[in-house]
């Protein structure tokens, strides 16, 4: 149905990281800045607000997207998972486990898009190679690590998640 | 010669743990979780957001500024210009300030007169980031353009500033021996026009302030400044007309740092004034957008250089006429990058005689500082780059060359005859010989190199060498505070700051060599302005160097003092006492021990002894001086289609000397990622401007940073042949001995992969059109 | 970098969007994937009154194979068809252009209708749409039309459909069995437009060459098919010193830009490289799916 444009705000209802949330938000607010500054969720990180630093990436339904350049009011009825669905209390998830021990971030202001793209691509290809890491890695700009670690990191997570 | 104050005891590691032993990082386990603090993580109740209009134009001058209209929209709170601005003053230098460059220097907002693309002309304070952008059309501001100059060599253009005759804010010599008599006496003359691209730190995250005035403690704090927080505070005290007491600067975590990160830039003084003026607090988060246009830029350097050498390959002398891009403005570096490049560009080579002449001039771009080596990516490609054309010009192989002219062991300390940051550039120590022959070994760069020519495909294989010294530990001083509370639990304090490289890691490691306590029992403060009344901050790569060896001292303090509290409880002499896995006891009877937590209580004002001084509380300054040198060499191996003209690079090798490292790991992190802000700026990242100073690469479309598929395998090999004498942890800086040398390495790489077409290798970053350009003459000469 | 103000709708039929297209026209714009015209809002160089979010109309999000062809919906993600391992021997030129689109976190959002219509002369897909003879379906409140890719591309950014219509659909003819293919781009970065690309494609039968198609990216302000230098393969049989010629020709149609990425010059040199690469590689797929 059309929804009557009275005004530039929506009430729209998403699962963020499990929990239901119900809010009024504006239609041009992106779901970067609503996840951080409405429901204060601020792992998920803002690199370059056009969709290629990939430090934002979140899970939408399921799948990695740019949460910068999606608008708030398209997670109406979806769901989300941002990094910090990750980790269970002080439990890291293996792929967290595999950065950490590869010393795979420094300053870890791209970590979260990272981690995020790391677990697409492993539930996707269990046992990538160097080759295929590389290419699906490409679209998340590490500023800090020189990428060698982020790619023992994945490798050694590869090994974890086969392991679990 | 000053070296550094007192005599070190060099650390004797009584207990490995900590030291030298790669941990995992204290800090990660919060930025995996996405729990990390960065600045745009705040929110402050009752918060207000800010925009800054920017010029469009490259160089106009103001004629009128109408709020009118924005100042009615909905959300606006108020729009400040430079008439706004109470008794404004310029941005003062912060690195070796020359009165004479005081008319190059910035105002907060534009008075009048814009001076590049991205220039501030007003803020916007809104109730949110979004209505604040909503208004920056609302804004009308007259622009009357000025001709626009945007080439550092162009003389006769329309000066920038009024009080100024030219665009040349500096022109000095740096020089040694007699070079005139040098090229009256070469055998051969080697000449290299050599241009070093404009490019940047870009850190992902980028930057941002919150401030606030609180009443109840008569103190404005401001979140997000880091690098040098002490410092920014006196500077926005002085702007301000305040107290500098009456500041408190707060270090979040830091998303990147990179040198750029962390100056005082306008908006350092504009958020500040605003939540002064408003009483309420106001926050900024640069754009990205914003970041690439109004963040100091850096690089930007052209070299003249002729180099008077034997038939042997002996350098008798170079002369240098070095031309700097500095952008609209000198900011608080100065004139230091420049300087810096001139000082060393010598490098690692004994060079008898050498002149060089500098002219840092102003031009209609963003304003230029310092970027990880700063002057030294620069003059190193330059310096590497001509020493190879020399080679081919004298058939002598590029190992020889270097190999005959660098510093030997037995000349340390080794006076270069320059000087920067109002030191004598003096080489500590370092085996430079060693470092060279270990990168050859290591690359197999004899074997390969020869094989990989013979290649007769399309793809061209070349192998690059380029040596480098680096600067560290610049002074003159960092201070360090260590805490422990009668619960046991250690608190190090620093004035030092974390941008990302680790330092809480570090830090809590030397504190636990001495202590011989885990490293993750001890929580590591810093970038807070009222943790320590003294503090410097992290460049130059000095944050380990220098808070590293504070904190050794204020922890020999605090050991020190452990057991003569022990001792008094135990009852035996403080001799009989040794500190181990955290607990104190006795050396003949380790049976008999107290625990840490036991002694803190112990120490406390209830419990202690009369004739001592109660609490576990000691603060050290680590002062010093003199720099110390690390120093290493990388080779680069390229692969170029000569079809397409493109460039992939395959495998770098460095191996540098830092000395000693404290977490193995987190230094060869720097090392890689160094190397790969270094193949950007030598491959990928360029900001262009077009002939009316409109910057055409101002979006992470054009402006192309390095992803997992442009990187290289790196491997690096660390040697601890020279510790540094200049310090109790014998370390040398790590940071920038990625970075310093690649550049020169892959431009060297290119040429040798070009073979007849590699003599016109002159620029960076390479290109592959470029690489297309010096191939065509010879297609021609095929076709 | 906050996108302005905009009324903002999300209708769930395409009767609803063609409803709202007739009524907004020119203030209104279509928002699919969001992967161009995201960016584009949070710069303010998009600033539409209006925007029509074709996100919630399921009927779009389709693609089928039958005797004819494939059809694809607008709103089909590019990730969905890069899944499918069917599509590398039923159309293998589409399948192999698509990795090239972005990144996989593009390709989960970023739709087919989005990439043909939004018409940058870099992208993948008018490439394919041209070399593959692709047509386009076309809809408004008064019925639908159809248009061919080399039809539809008009002038830099620009296509053939007015502000009430929407591109509802994708139309591939099936692969000729007896055809070779290519798809080359050169690019600064993975991922990234590219500066030059071409896809070729070539029918072979009785090692005469019957049919040839050569599309080129990034050699002007639209995506382009080479006409003269694909006219000069037919009916011959394919040597090397023919494929040089070709490429050379295909080179001199193209009315490339100098940016900052490359100039004019150069994307003519990359073009006449690439295209002989991807005739090469062309002919040598041709060659071993049977149509000497």
């Amino acid at each position: 149905m059309v929804q009557e444009a009275t005004d530039n705000s929506r009430l729209i209802k998403l699962t963020v990281n499990g929990i239901e949330y119900e809010r009024k938000v504006e239609t041009r607010v992106t779901l970067v800045d609503f996840i951080r500054n409405e429901l204060g969720i601020t792992g998920t990180h803002v690199g370059c607000e056009h969709g290629v630093c990939g430090a934002c990436t979140v899970m939408f339904d399921g799948q990695p997207v740019r949460s910068c350049i999606m608008l708030a009011v398209q997670a109406d009825s979806h769901s989300v998972q941002t990094v910090e669905s990750m980790s269970s209390g002080d439990q890291l998830h293996p792929i967290q486990q595999a950065f950490w021990e590869n010393f795979g971030l420094q300053c870890g202001f791209c970590t979260p898009g990272f981690l995020l793209t790391v677990q697409d691509l492993l539930s996707r290809n269990p046992n990538p190679t160097d080759t295929e890491i590389r290419e699906e890695l490409s679209g998340n700009i590490c500023r800090c690590t020189g990428y060698q670690s982020i790619i023992a990191a994945v490798k050694q997570a590869a090994i974890y998640m086969r392991q679990e | 010669m000053v070296s550094c104050l007192g005599q070190h005891n060099y650390m004797k590691i009584e207990h490995s743990k900590g030291i030298g032993e790669s941990i995992k990082r204290l800090e990660d386990k919060r930025f995996l979780q996405g729990q990390g603090h960065y600045i745009d993580d705040l929110q402050l109740p009752d918060m207000l957001h800010a925009a800054v209009l920017r010029s469009p134009y490259a160089h106009a001058t103001i004629t009128n500024i109408d709020v009118d209209f924005a100042l009615e929209q909905p959300g606006v709170v108020t729009i400040l210009t430079f008439a706004d601005l109470h008794s404004v003053k310029p941005i003062p230098i912060r690195l070796n300030p020359y009165g004479s460059l005081e008319p190059f220097l910035q105002y907060p907002l534009a008075n009048k007169r814009v001076r590049y693309v991205g220039d501030p002309v007003a803020l916007i304070i809104a109730h949110s980031r979004y209505q604040a952008e909503d208004v920056l059309d609302n804004i009308v501001v007259q622009y009357d353009p000025l001709p626009v100059n945007i080439d550092a060599e162009d003389k006769v253009s329309c000066p920038l500033h009024h009080d100024a005759k030219d665009n040349v804010a500096s022109n000095f010599v740096q020089q040694k021996g007699d070079v005139v008599e040098a090229f009256n006496k070469a055998e051969h003359i080697t000449k290299l026009r050599f241009t070093s691209g404009r490019h940047s730190g870009v850190p992902l995250e980028t930057r941002g302030l919150i401030a606030n005035y609180d009443a109840t403690q008569e103190k404005l704090k401001v979140w997000g400044p880091t690098k040098v927080t002490h410092f920014n505070r006196g500077v926005l005290a002085h702007m301000l007309e305040m107290e500098e007491h009456t500041i408190e600067m707060i270090e979040p975590d830091v998303g990147g740092g990179f040198g750029v990160r962390g100056e005082f830039y306008p908006e350092d003084y504009l958020i500040p004034y605003a939540a002064l003026m408003l009483k309420r607090p106001v926050k900024w988060i640069e754009d990205r957008l914003e970041n690439l246009m109004a963040c100091n830029h850096s690089r930007e350097q052209i070299y003249e250089m002729e180099m008077a050498l034997k038939k042997d390959g002996t350098i008798l002398g170079i002369k240098v006429l070095l031309s700097n891009d500095q952008g609209g403005y000198i900011r608080t570096h100065g004139i230091i990058v420049p300087e810096l490049s001139a000082a060393i560009f010598p490098g690692p080579y004994r060079i008898p005689n050498y002149r060089c002449e500098v002219r840092s001039v102003l031009t209609n771009k963003t304003p230029a500082g310092t970027y990880r080596a700063p002057g030294r990516y620069e003059c190193n490609s330059s310096r590497e780059r001509l020493l190879d054309l020399a080679a081919s010009e004298l058939m002598i192989d590029p190992v020889k060359i270097r190999s005959m002219n660098l510093i030997q062991p037995e000349d340390m300390p080794y006076e270069v005859g320059t000087e920067s940051l109002g030191e004598n550039i003096v080489y500590d120590s370092g085996d430079y010989p060693f470092a060279l022959q270990e990168v050859v070994r290591l690359s197999k760069y004899e074997e390969n190199r020869h094989v990989d020519h013979d290649n007769l495909s399309n793809k061209k294989v070349g192998y690059g060498i380029a040596c480098f010294v680096e600067k560290t530990g610049l002074g003159p001083f960092e201070g360090a505070r260590i805490e422990i509370d009668q619960t046991g639990a250690i608190t190090v304090s620093t004035g030092a700051a974390n941008v990302g490289q680790g330092l809480e890691t570090t830090l809590a490691q030397i504190a636990s060599s001495v202590l011989t306590v885990s490293p993750d029992s001890i929580q590591v403060l810093h970038g807070d302005t009222d943790l320590i009344p003294y503090g410097v901050g992290s460049f130059a790569s000095r944050a380990t160097v220098m808070a590293g060896s504070a904190v050794y001292y204020a922890a020999q303090k605090i050991r020190k003092k452990l057991l003569k509290i022990a001792a008094h409880t135990m009852n035996c002499q403080v001799e009989q006492l040794i500190i181990s896995d955290g607990d104190i006891c006795m050396i003949d009877h380790q049976d008999k021990r107290l625990t840490l937590t036991q002694v803190a209580q112990q120490s406390s004002p209830r419990n202690c002894p009369p004739d001592i001084e109660p609490g576990l509380d000691f603060t050290h300054y680590f002062r010093c001086n003199q720099m110390t040198f690390a120093h290493g060499a990388t080779i680069v191996k390229v692969e170029i289609d000569i079809t397409t003209c493109a460039i992939v690079p395959k495998h770098v090798w460095i191996v540098y000397d830092i000395g000693k490292a404290i977490n193995p790991q987190m230094v060869k992190g720097q090392i890689e990622g160094g190397a790969v802000q270094g193949l950007g700026g030598a491959l990928l990242e360029e900001f262009n401007y077009d002939p009316s100073g409109q910057l055409t690469s101002g979006s992470f479309v054009d402006y192309l940073l390095p992803t997992t598929t442009e990187t290289p395998l790196l491997e690096s090999k660390r040697l601890d042949r020279s510790p540094s004498t200049l310090n109790p942890i014998q370390v040398k800086g790590a940071g920038e001995c990625g970075i310093a040398g690649i550049g020169g390495a892959l431009a060297n790489a290119v040429a040798d992969a070009l073979g007849d077409s590699g003599n016109n290798v002159n620029v960076l970053p390479i290109t592959p059109e470029k690489v297309w350009q010096w191939l065509m003459p010879m297609q021609d000469k095929t076709n | 970098m906050k996108p302005a103000p905009f009324d903002y709708y999300d209708p769930d039929s395409v009767e609803e969007v063609l409803d709202l297209l007739q009524q907004y026209g020119d203030d209104a714009k279509i928002l699919a994937g969001g992967q161009s015209l995201g960016p584009l809002l949070n710069m303010r160089l998009s600033t539409p009154q209006i925007i029509v979010d074709l996100n919630r109309v399921a009927d779009l999000e389709y693609y089928k194979s039958d005797n004819t062809g494939l059809r694809v919906g607008a709103m089909t993600r590019q990730s969905t068809l890069e899944d499918d391992t069917n599509l590398r021997t039923t159309q293998p030129i589409l399948a192999a252009s698509i990795p090239y689109i972005g990144h996989r976190s593009i390709r989960n959002r970023g739709t087919v209708g989005g990439s043909v219509a939004h018409a940058d002369p870099a992208a993948e897909w008018p490439a394919i749409m041209l070399a593959l003879d692709g047509t386009i379906l076309i809809r408004n409140t008064k019925g639908t039309r159809t248009v061919d890719a080399s039809d539809f591309y008009v002038s830099a950014l620009t296509t053939d459909l007015e502000p009430d219509e929407i591109l509802v659909e994708i139309q591939l003819p099936n692969w000729v069995k007896t055809s070779g293919w290519s798809f080359i781009e050169f690019s600064r970065r993975h991922g990234d437009f590219a500066i030059l690309g071409v896809a070729a494609y070539l029918t072979l039968e009785n090692r005469r060459c019957t049919k040839s198609r050569i599309a080129i990216i990034g050699g002007g302000p639209i995506p382009i098919r080479t006409s003269k230098a694909e006219s000069m393969l037919i009916g011959e049989t394919i040597s090397d010193a023919l494929l040089k010629d070709v490429a050379e020709q295909a080179s001199k149609e193209l009315d490339p830009d100098s940016d900052m990425h490359a100039s004019a010059d150069y994307r003519r040199h990359l073009a006449s490289v690439l295209v002989l690469s991807a005739l090469q590689k062309a002919t040598e797929r041709a060659n071993k799916s049977g149509g000497k």
